[in-house]
Formats: C-alpha cells, sequence, structure tokens
C-alpha cells in the first residue's frame, strides 16, 4: 500500500518535471541606499508574478544596498549581481567600461533610458520654515545653513549639485561663470560634507544640524514618514530642479553564468508594469507611466526639471567637467 | 660539547615555513600587489598626486590628529594602567574589561555617537559652542575619535609591565632617599618606557588608517577636515584605481618610517 503510493507519487512527478521543468532562482539586486523600501516591496510582487506565470518555480531575490559608487565597484570586483538599479547612468557605465560584464549601450536596451522610475531633488526645512526657504536663491542667506553629502562620494549628491548648477545657471542668464559663483556660494554654506545620502540625513534630521538639506524627493518623503518626522519637517519644492534618474540594467555575464538571464530581464521590464509602476509611486518614485502618474499625482508636485542628457550632455561629459579631480566642484574649493 | 635544546613547538622549517606562507598571504601579497599597481604610474604623476594641496593638508590632519591622540592616550592611558594595577577598588574588573571595547565596537556606531555627542547642540557639544569653539566638525573632533578608538593599546601594553616591577625596588630607592619625583624618573620611567612606546606607536599606527568612526566626526571639508583615508575613498568613487593606491603607497612609506625611527628608538633605550 505505502510502497504502491510511493510509485505513484515518484510517476507523478516525473510527469510534472518532465512536461514544465520547474527551476529554482536566486537573483541577485545590487542597488543603492535609499531603495531599500522600494525593492523589499518591489520583489514579493515580482516573485508571485514569475511564479503564477511559471508553476513550481521557486524564486528568491537577494537586495544589496550601499553608496552607488561602492556598490558599482563591488560589482567590477566580482560581485555576482544579476541586475544592477543604481543611482547614476555613469556609474553603470563604468560597470560596462572596466568590469566588461555588460554592452556599453546598455542603456538603449530598456525603454526611457533604462529608467523605470525618477525623483527629483527638493528641499527639507524645519518643521514651519523658520528660515522662510522657497526657492535656491534663499540657501545663500547670510544665516542659512545648507546639509549636502559630498558629490564625490555619494552619488545623489551629484544630483543636488547639478541642480543648483542648473538654478545658477538659469538665474545667471546662461552664464557658466555666474553658476560657478552661485555653487561657490551654496557651498560656503555647507558645514559638512558627509559621504552618503543617508550620512546626511542623520547628520540634518538625528544631530539637528543645518536648516536644509538637499534631498531625494523620496528620501524627504521618509523622513516625514518616520516616527514623528511629520510635526518635525517641511517639504519645500524649489521652482526648478534637476529630473533624476536611477537606472536598471541586467549584468549580462553574471546572469549568463548562473542561468538567470530570462529571469532577470523580466524582473527589469516587470518594474515598467502597472504593478511595478505603483509600487515605485507608494514608495515615493515618480513612476514613467502616465497613468499611474496621474493617479498619484498629487503626490508629485510639478516643478521645472533639467535633465542630465539635455542640459549636461549626459554623465559622460558631466562627471569629468562637475566631480572629477580637478573639476568643477574641486575649483570652487581650491579659490576658497 | 653544545646541547642542542630541543624546542618546545617542533620544527624549525615547519614554523617558519609557515611564518612566511601566512605573511605572503595576510600582509605580503596585498602590499606588493598596491606596489605593482601604483607602479604603472611614472614618478612624476606619482608626485603630483601626493603632492596635490589637498593631498599635503590631508596628510598633515591625518597625522597630527593621530599623533595628538596617541600622546593623549600615552598620557591617560598610562594613568588607566597605574590605576588598575596599583589600587584595589570596587568596579576595578568591571573598567579593567570595559577598555577593551573600543576594540569591539563597531567603529562606525562609535563615530555616529560621538558625533551625537559632541555637535554643536549636542549634550557636551553645546558647551563648547557656547565657548565659541567647534568640536564635532572640527580636527578636534577627529582627534577625539581617534582617542577613543586607540584607547586600549597603550593601557594594554604598559599594564602587564607595571604589575611585574616589585614594590620592593621603589621601597629600596626609598629607603635610599630618593624623592617621589626621583623614583618616578629612575626606577619607574625606564621600565616602562619601552612597553610605552609600543603602545604609543600601535595607536598612532591605527590612528593614521581609521576611516570608520572618524568619517561622521569630521566633517569633511576639503582642505579643512578631509583624513587621507577619505580622499583613496573619493579617488575610488571615480574608479581611478591608480590614484587610490598611490596615496595606499605614499601613507604605507610614511607609516613604515615613523614606526621604524621608534623601533630604534626603543632599542636605544633598552641597550643603553
Amino acid at each position: 500500500m505505502s510502497i504502491r503510493r510511493y510509485a505513484l507519487a515518484a510517476l507523478a512527478s516525473a510527469v510534472f518535471a518532465g512536461s514544465a521543468v520547474a527551476k529554482d532562482y536566486e537573483l541577485l539586486n545590487v542597488s543603492y541606499d535609499p531603495t531599500r523600501e522600494l525593492y523589499q516591496d518591489y520583489n514579493a510582487e515580482f516573485t508571485k508574478f514569475w511564479v503564477a506565470n511559471h508553476p513550481g518555480d521557486t524564486v528568491k531575490i537577494q537586495q544589496s544596498h550601499g553608496g552607488s559608487g561602492k556598490q558599482g565597484r563591488s560589482v567590477i570586483d566580482g560581485l555576482r549581481a544579476d541586475v544592477v538599479t543604481l543611482a547614476l547612468a555613469g556609474d553603470i557605465d563604468e560597470i560596462a567600461k572596466l568590469g566588461k560584464t555588460l554592452p556599453e549601450n546598455w542603456q538603449t536596451r530598456l525603454p526611457d533610458a533604462s529608467t523605470p522610475y525618477t525623483s527629483t531633488i527638493v528641499f527639507l526645512v524645519r518643521k514651519g520654515n523658520p528660515k522662510g526657504i522657497h526657492d535656491w536663491a534663499d540657501l545663500i542667506k547670510p544665516d542659512v545653513s545648507v546639509i549636502t553629502p559630498n558629490p564625490k562620494t555619494s552619488g545623489g549628491a551629484r544630483w543636488n549639485f547639478l541642480a543648483a548648477w542648473a538654478y545658477g545657471l538659469k538665474a545667471g542668464g546662461g552664464d557658466e561663470a555666474k553658476a560657478k559663483e552661485y555653487v561657490q556660494t551654496l557651498f560656503k554654506h555647507v558645514p559638512v560634507l558627509d559621504t552618503g545620502a543617508r550620512g546626511s540625513t542623520i547628520t540634518f534630521v538625528n544631530n539637528g544640524q543645518g536648516d536644509v538639506l538637499l534631498a531625494w524627493e523620496n528620501e524627504a518623503f521618509l523622513a516625514l514618514q518616520e516616527g514623528d518626522g511629520k510635526d518635525k519637517f517641511d517639504i519645500v519644492v524649489p521652482s526648478l530642479s534637476i529630473l533624476a534618474e536611477p537606472p536598471v540594467a541586467v549584468v549580462d555575464k553574471n546572469a549568463e553564468k548562473k542561468g538567470n538571464e530570462a529571469i532577470a530581464t523580466e524582473y527589469l521590464k516587470h518594474l515598467y508594469s502597472k504593478e511595478g509602476q505603483v509600487i515605485a509611486a507608494k514608495n515615493f518614485y515618480r513612476p514613467r507611466n502616465a497613468e499611474v502618474l496621474a493617479q498619484y499625482g498629487s503626490q508629485f508636485p510639478k516643478l521645472d526639471l533639467v535633465t542630465i542628457d539635455k542640459d549636461f550632455g549626459g554623465w559622460k561629459t558631466a562627471q569629468p567637467k562637475f566631480f572629477n579631480d580637478g573639476g568643477v566642484f574641486d575649483q570652487i574649493y581650491s579659490a576658497q | 660539547m653544545s646541547r642542542r635544546i630541543s624546542p618546545v613547538i617542533p620544527g624549525f622549517g615547519l614554523t617558519l615555513g609557515y611564518t612566511v606562507v601566512y605573511l605572503s598571504l595576510i600582509v605580503l601579497i596585498p602590499l606588493a600587489v598596491m606596489f605593482i599597481h601604483a607602479a604603472q604610474l611614472t614618478w612624476d604623476q606619482f608626485w603630483a598626486i601626493i603632492t596635490a594641496p589637498r593631498v599635503l593638508a590631508a596628510l598633515k590632519l591625518s597625522f597630527g590628529t593621530a599623533f595628538y591622540a596617541a600622546i593623549i592616550n600615552g598620557v591617560i592611558g598610562t594613568l588607566l594602567a597605574w590605576v588598575l594595577v596599583r589600587y584595589t577598588f570596587p568596579g576595578r574588573k568591571i573598567i579593567d574589561a570595559m577598555i577593551d571595547l573600543p576594540f569591539a565596537l563597531p567603529t562606525a556606531v562609535a563615530g555616529i555617537a560621538l558625533t551625537a555627542l559632541y555637535t554643536p547642540t549636542g549634550l557636551v557639544g553645546q558647551f563648547a559652542a557656547d565657548l565659541g569653539f567647534k568640536i564635532a566638525y572640527s580636527p578636534l573632533g577627529i582627534t577625539l575619535a581617534l582617542t577613543f578608538v586607540t584607547m586600549p593599546f597603550v593601557v594594554r601594553t604598559v599594564q602587564p609591565v607595571l604589575a611585574d616591577i616589585p614594590r620592593e625596588v621603589e621601597e629600596a630607592a626609598a629607603c635610599l632617599g630618593a624623592r617621589p619625583l626621583q623614583v618616578f624618573r629612575y626606577i619607574l620611567v625606564p621600565a616602562l618606557l619601552p612597553a610605552w612606546l609600543t603602545g604609543f606607536a600601535l595607536a598612532f599606527a591605527r590612528g593614521v588608517g581609521e576611516y570608520g568612526s572618524v568619517i561622521f566626526i569630521a566633517g569633511n571639508m576639503p582642505m579643512k577636515t578631509e583624513i587621507l583615508p577619505l580622499l583613496i575613498m573619493v579617488k575610488l568613487d571615480q574608479y581611478d584605481y591608480t590614484g587610490a593606491t598611490a596615496i595606499g603607497v605614499m601613507m604605507l612609506v610614511v607609516s613604515f618610517v615613523l614606526l621604524l625611527l621608534i623601533n630604534l628608538l626603543q632599542r636605544r633605550i633598552e641597550t643603553p
């Protein structure tokens, strides 16, 4: 009796395995700091989605978070990431160039320059906005102190810097010397340069330093959500900012080695689906999907946004010009 | 006829072989790779990198703060060792165990805690702010973090030596008419100095390379509060591996020369 039942079970499983090969997947998503909550939600959604379409598969997704540049370097140095979801296209460019684990035209492989969601840079100020900060010009008023991480070590801080530059350029009527003067004055109001976005948030929120924190929109919302954040801080949206585009890419060579190409590609594609876009919006990232954006529209105020590709000629131009050794950021400090 | 002394651990060949392999894997090969990597630069390029104004400012800051932290620990650490060895009091065992805590604590945790305490609005920092100076986000803050991280070194090197000095020696000196200061100068200092120097050198070397705790309290302002390890991280974040190794090699050479000098000084003290 028991033997017959066992044989039957064995037969059934053999037939089942023959019809649809169930596979166990282990996916590693190497990301940057503020996406922790986003991908926790998204991984649950994607696992459900994949298993519904591939019954019998099991999917385990691991996430790794840290500064965008540091994460990029880990992948170059051999961390077996199937997908990377970093803060800047420039970091994935370096993986392509130095690691040679994905083609250099990676950004053309998915819609919207491989950025399924975007964000922008806003101001987080103390409750009631005691210093009356409404736009970039207010940041250089005499008694205002500004907290931002170091653009040399933080991807987020590079977006901050470029947003400030864009404002300086506009206010100066397109004169780069005026823009430089503005950012130089601005950085005289910065008392601390933390190495990463989370470090700056700690300096501003927990240590009570500064009057205004330049932050990713999603980080600013998170700071409001945490504990009694709503009673301590306000978000101020400036007249002009930058469209922060954190891109995603499959690391082909790694995914191939692990037999994960199909699922890794699908993992990123699904970010563009309605479900994926809703999760992004719920985590305060601006969705690309117009319908989802409309649904969550009130959460994301409209403002003028410059873009890295149109206004700065892409990271390949902006990185050496502004942030490499001897670039604009170094110049404003050596001139002081 | 000379009798061969049988060693406690068997085999000169085995022990030396093990030592060489171990040292190579853990120390020599990684350091050699660093030198090889830096060798891609021409001498002029290397010199340009390590003499850039920001690197020099960081060099002065890193070695300066590490030196002051080692000095502070040299004084306070000796006092601590003295109290722990020479007196019995309730809670002595607990304080003794607490000395090692800075080694056990993740340095980032120490950095964040010290920063929270010593910022201009922090529990202690506000008093400094009232007096018109900053602790966190200044070289003072860096020295403070380094003092914390390197505290155990001097205590732990001086403590056993101090415990081994027989009290009778001091008593004999006193009987022969030495004043307390003379006992200190001619009995204690010569016995303690070699161990003290070891502790000092360890604290100094550790302080120069410290990153985790300093980075939160330093403020990281270019030319003012940037430490050398931060500049290495900055270069790495630009994927400038060679530039980063150049600074690494420079730090290594400077540290090695300083440690060598301390070692020589120690020899001269031990064999007058």
